[in-house]
């Protein structure tokens, strides 16, 4: 197996037993970005001589006995809406061009302290809004399991090169679904941790009450290794969570005999592709032969859970994203008055799937219509929760598919933002209710392409869905890699 | 038809915590621009705002010096609108579930005292500084503007009336009252010329005895409270003036022009002002348990209404009590101090009020430099009693003490103020002066009784002033009769 292709877990093995250093996992990372950049347009920026230095720095901390756990001398990737100090942020965002961040993020601190190389920051739909990545000011990002098609979004570049190599691991933000629904398409691990758990201090706000950043990894282990970095209270998030946290490594290897499983009934049936529902279903059988009690769960807030995120997740960034006037940073466009230029910086600097969305909750918060909309969805927002806690009664996890379909054509739904919307239907729950969830990849369509399998738990449920989660990736026991086809001969 | 006013004011104060709302910045008037800024009051992508413990336990105290009621749980909101000195484009403010609601605050006016309700105060920041360069500094013809944002983030607290207030007099007694109960309990430095404190007033008439409200005005910029009883008055005639000659009033905004003594309309913003509340979701609710107010109530200092109320308990008249009140605390303190030395509560309140007073606006001291003790003045009060010293004298006898040249007792031997109380002493000058004013003995005879009066004036002018005028006048109505 070539460098790029280890996980974490295999990595750090051969740095500590001294058969590769940092630097040699860093310039594999690096030439598998080169070799597929052209293609599949996964970062915005890379950092080459930052993350060299750092890779160096990891080596001779190695050399001194300094070791930083299990991320240390390990190349990772950022999705561009977290803040880096010195390196560009942009949000994917014509609006903050050129924007270098004066501070880091909590994440980005954690993971330098957790000894960790950052290779570059990761392409994503602007501002995070989106399914498929292909809102980003900067130009797509493609599937490296088939070019012509999407990897997600919103966290798709980072999706695309943990699954190509030119990353062991990448940070996505996850407001909708915009890490598990690009890892279910690209054949990765993505999880959204409980909201609070993660801070969020430094990450480019969409929708402040949902965004919750998490890992993008080949492995259930490696993404319990990210988590476990980057997690913790953070006394610059006044939402982070300072009680006790789970432990989620420890129950890996426990099994799911046992355990109650429940499977979603409204994330089935119309919409979702036959293969999607096939492998779903095989796997719900796989756990049951492991000894898990499977039962079928109704959570009939689910189907109007997609309505009420599009009102909330809306209303929120309507005014996240107030603060890109053109006075302080970024691009600013030209005008007379204070009020000329800031409506022209912002009618040039947002592409139009952001100004739709400012524009939708800037709507569903106006006098006249904040009951009808805003606090109707709000309602919606405490059914959704009270209708988790009753299944949560029964049952230890739910599960379901990630995303209804595999990976579509770029192109495909970007004239249809409802069928766009759609994308997130199984995901969107789960923030709704600050609950984790993730994604694993359970197999390959007949088009080859991954399919992916959520496992939802309650909040700080974590231990348990990564103890369900590991038993998933055993029973699928899924080893495919993308191969690029123009770099195949 | 007499018009009754309707009054109500809103009160912003800046707190004077140690660091901003929601960021670690320093709270500092009058520093470089932009010296104390970081991501958060700028509003960088990404920053979150962290609140204040203290900010909210400032809030709270002012909240029960205003005798409201504090919430159990209160809420952020997010108010939206755009300005190039609101950094992230909404300023954190509360909008139904403030910290603090239904109060009240007793006013008095020519001896009347009213109750104002207060509707409630809530928590929130303050903006930037917008300076507009060229034109005489108004927006719209500027070439450049300035922004500071040293004040962005700055903890306010706005205190709303009930518009209880009936005259542009109440509306100035309510405005100084609220300022000296914040003053007292040290949240903020309350000081108008800074804008560490500031005023607006919404105004509407209505017939006397009518039910319902008229139009409502809102009325900016009065930076004294001077100011503001002016801008009042001068919006209620304003509105009276243009419903008596047929005319509507609009609801607007309305600019002080201190210098022209008028309200001037201002430009009505472009948009409405709908200001598209929501719950801020950076930040949870905050909960007041009833341990932490009562730990606030228990550290409440003694409050201006309070302390004139103990005065007058004391025994002062309500004015001589209510000017005490309203006294620096070092002027206080030698009350309470030469009332426990057992001086009549009335003298020394009126000597502090008084002579002392004046001296430190006379000499510009400060009043934590006072060089007068509790003891002083209690011994300056018991040589008056005591027939050492005439009233008129102990002024002098003050004014030593004042600048540092002893206790009363000293400063009264060593200026040689010391009346004259021996009898022999004064029936000697008094034989002397009617030696030399046989025309007034005779007035006197005549039954013309006012001459008593001149001869006393010749006894004193010739003991030098120090002649016990009691003694004195028995002693030469003695004379005269025998
Ligand atoms: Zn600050």
């Amino acid at each position: 197996m070539t460098l790029h292709e280890l996980t974490i877990a295999e990595a750090g093995e051969r740095l500590r037993a001294g058969e590769v250093s940092s630097s040699d996992l860093l310039e594999a990372a690096l030439d598998r970005a080169s070799l597929t950049e052209a293609q599949l347009h996964a970062y915005l920026t890379i950092d080459r001589e930052g993350a060299r230095e750092t890779a160096r720095r990891a080596d001779a901390d190695l050399a001194d006995g300094i070791d930083h756990g299990p991320l240390h001398g390990v190349p990772v990737a950022l999705k561009d809406n977290m803040c880096t100090r010195g390196v560009e942020t942009t949000a994917s965002s014509q609006i903050l061009a050129g924007y270098i961040p004066p501070y880091d993020a909590t994440v980005t601190r954690k993971l330098k302290e957790a000894g960790a190389v950052i290779v570059g920051k990761t392409n994503l739909d602007e501002f995070a809004m989106g399914s498929s990545t292909e809102n980003s000011a900067y130009g797509t990002s493609y599937n490296p399991w088939d070019i012509g098609r999407v990897p997600g979004g919103s966290s798709g570049g980072s999706a695309a090169a943990v699954a190509i190599g030119s990353a062991f691991a990448a940070l996505g933000s996850d407001t909708g679904g915009s890490i598990r629904q690009p890892a279910s398409l690209t054949g990765v691990v993505g999880l959204k941790p409980t909201y609070g758990t993660v801070s969020r201090y430094g990450l480019i706000a969409f929708a402040s009450s949902l965004d919750q950043i998490g890992p993008l990894s080949r492995s259930v282990q490696d993404a319990a290794f990210m988590l476990e970095a980057i997690w913790g209270h953070d006394p610059l998030d006044a939402t982070s969570y300072a009680g006790e946290y789970p432990q989620p490594s420890a129950a890996l290897d426990d099994g799911v005999s046992g355990m109650k499983v429940g499977v979603v009934k409204e994330l089935a049936g119309e919409g979702y592709e036959p293969a999607v529902e096939t492998a779903v279903s095989a796997m719900v059988d796989k756990l049951s032969d492991a000894g898990a009690a499977v039962v079928e769960v109704s959570l009939p807030t689910f189907d109007i859970a997609l309505s009420a995120y599009y009102l909330i997740a809306p209303a929120e960034a309507s005014a996240n994203l107030a603060r890109f006037d053109g006075v302080r940073y970024g691009h600013r466009g030209e005008g007379a008055t204070t009020e000329t230029l800031m409506a022209r910086t912002r009618a040039e600097g947002f592409g139009p799937e952001v100004t739709r969305r400012v524009l939708l909750g800037t709507y569903a918060l106006s006098a006249g219509y904040y009951d009808a909309f805003y606090g109707q969805a709000q309602k919606v927002r405490s059914a959704i929760q009270e209708d988790f806690s009753r299944a949560y009664e029964s049952v230890d996890v739910l599960v379901s598919p990630t995303s209804p379909t595999v990976a579509f054509e770029a192109g495909a739904r970007m004239d249809d933002p409802l069928a766009m919307y759609l994308s997130d239907i199984c995901t969107i729950p789960s923030n709704l209710a600050g609950h984790p969830a993730i994604s694993i990849p359970i197999g390959l369509d007949e088009q080859n392409l991954p399919i992916g399998f959520q496992v939802m738990a309650p909040a700080l449920g974590e231990t348990v869905m990564f103890q369900v989660a590991a038993a998933v990736e055993t029973l699928a026991g899924f080893a495919e890699r993308p191969v690029l086809e123009e770099l195949a001969s | 038809m007499t018009w009754e006013s309707v009054i109500g004011i809103e009160v912003h104060v800046e707190l004077s915590t140690r660091s901003k709302m929601f960021c670690g910045c320093a709270v500092e008037f009058g520093a470089e621009p932009n010296t104390n800024t970081c991501p958060v009051c700028l509003g960088l992508p990404g920053a979150l705002p962290v609140p204040n413990r203290k900010a909210i336990e400032w809030i709270m105290a002012i909240g029960l010096a205003l005798n409201c009621e504090v919430s159990e749980r209160s809420v952020f909101h997010r108010k939206n609108y755009f300005y190039a000195d609101l950094p992230k484009g909404y300023q954190i403010s509360q909008f139904d579930i403030p910290v603090c609601h239904d109060g009240y605050l007793d006013v008095t006016v020519d001896g009347e005292t009213r109750r104002i309700g207060i509707e409630r105060a809530h928590m929130e920041e303050d903006t930037g500084k917008s300076t507009h360069i060229g034109d005489g500094g108004r927006i719209h013809a500027a070439e450049s503007t300035l922004l500071d944002f040293n004040r962005s983030g700055v903890p306010l607290v706005e205190v709303v009336s009930r518009p209880d207030i009936r005259s542009a007099a109440e509306a100035r007694a309510y405005a100084q009252d609220l300022r000296a109960v914040v003053a007292e309990l040290g949240a903020s430095d309350a000081r108008l010329e800074e804008g560490s404190i500031r005023f607006d007033a919404n105004v509407s008439i209505r017939p006397e005895g009518a039910e319902g409200l008229g139009t409502k005005v809102e009325v900016k910029n009065m930076n004294s409270f001077r100011s503001l009883e002016k801008a009042v008055d001068y919006e209620i005639e304003r509105q009276i003036t243009v419903v008596e000659a047929g005319g509507e009033l609009t609801q607007e905004t309305r600019h002080w022009d201190e210098e022209a003594g008028v309200t001037h309309s201002m430009r009505v913003k472009e948009g409405s002002s709908d200001y598209r509340y929501f719950t801020e979701p950076d930040l949870a609710p905050m909960v007041m348990s009833a341990s932490w107010v009562d730990e606030v109530r228990v550290g409440l200092p003694e409050l201006p209404a309070e302390r004139k109320a103990r005065y007058s308990d004391e025994g002062l008249e309500s004015d001589l009590a209510g000017v005490l009140s309203a006294s620096p605390v070092e002027v206080r303190d030698i009350f309470d101090v030469a009332v426990a030395e057992g001086a009549d509560h009335r003298r020394v309140a009126n000597w502090l009020v008084g002579d002392v007073t004046a001296w430190l606006r006379r000499t510009e001291t400060d009043p934590t430099k006072l060089p007068l003790g509790g003891k002083q003045l209690a011994e300056l009060v018991e040589i008056v009693d005591e027939g050492v010293v005439s009233s008129s004298a102990a002024k002098m006898v003050l004014e030593g003490v004042l600048q540092g040249e002893g206790s009363p007792r000293e400063v009264a031997k060593a200026r040689d103020l010391v009346q004259i109380s021996d009898v022999s002493a004064i029936e000697e000058i008094v034989a002397g002066v009617l030696a030399d004013n046989p025309e007034a003995v005779k007035s006197y005879a005549a039954g013309e009784q006012k001459v008593v009066g001149f001869l006393v004036g010749q006894v004193m002018r010739a003991s030098q002033g120090k002649a016990d005028p009691k003694l004195v006048n028995e002693l030469l109505r003695q004379k005269l009769s025998s």
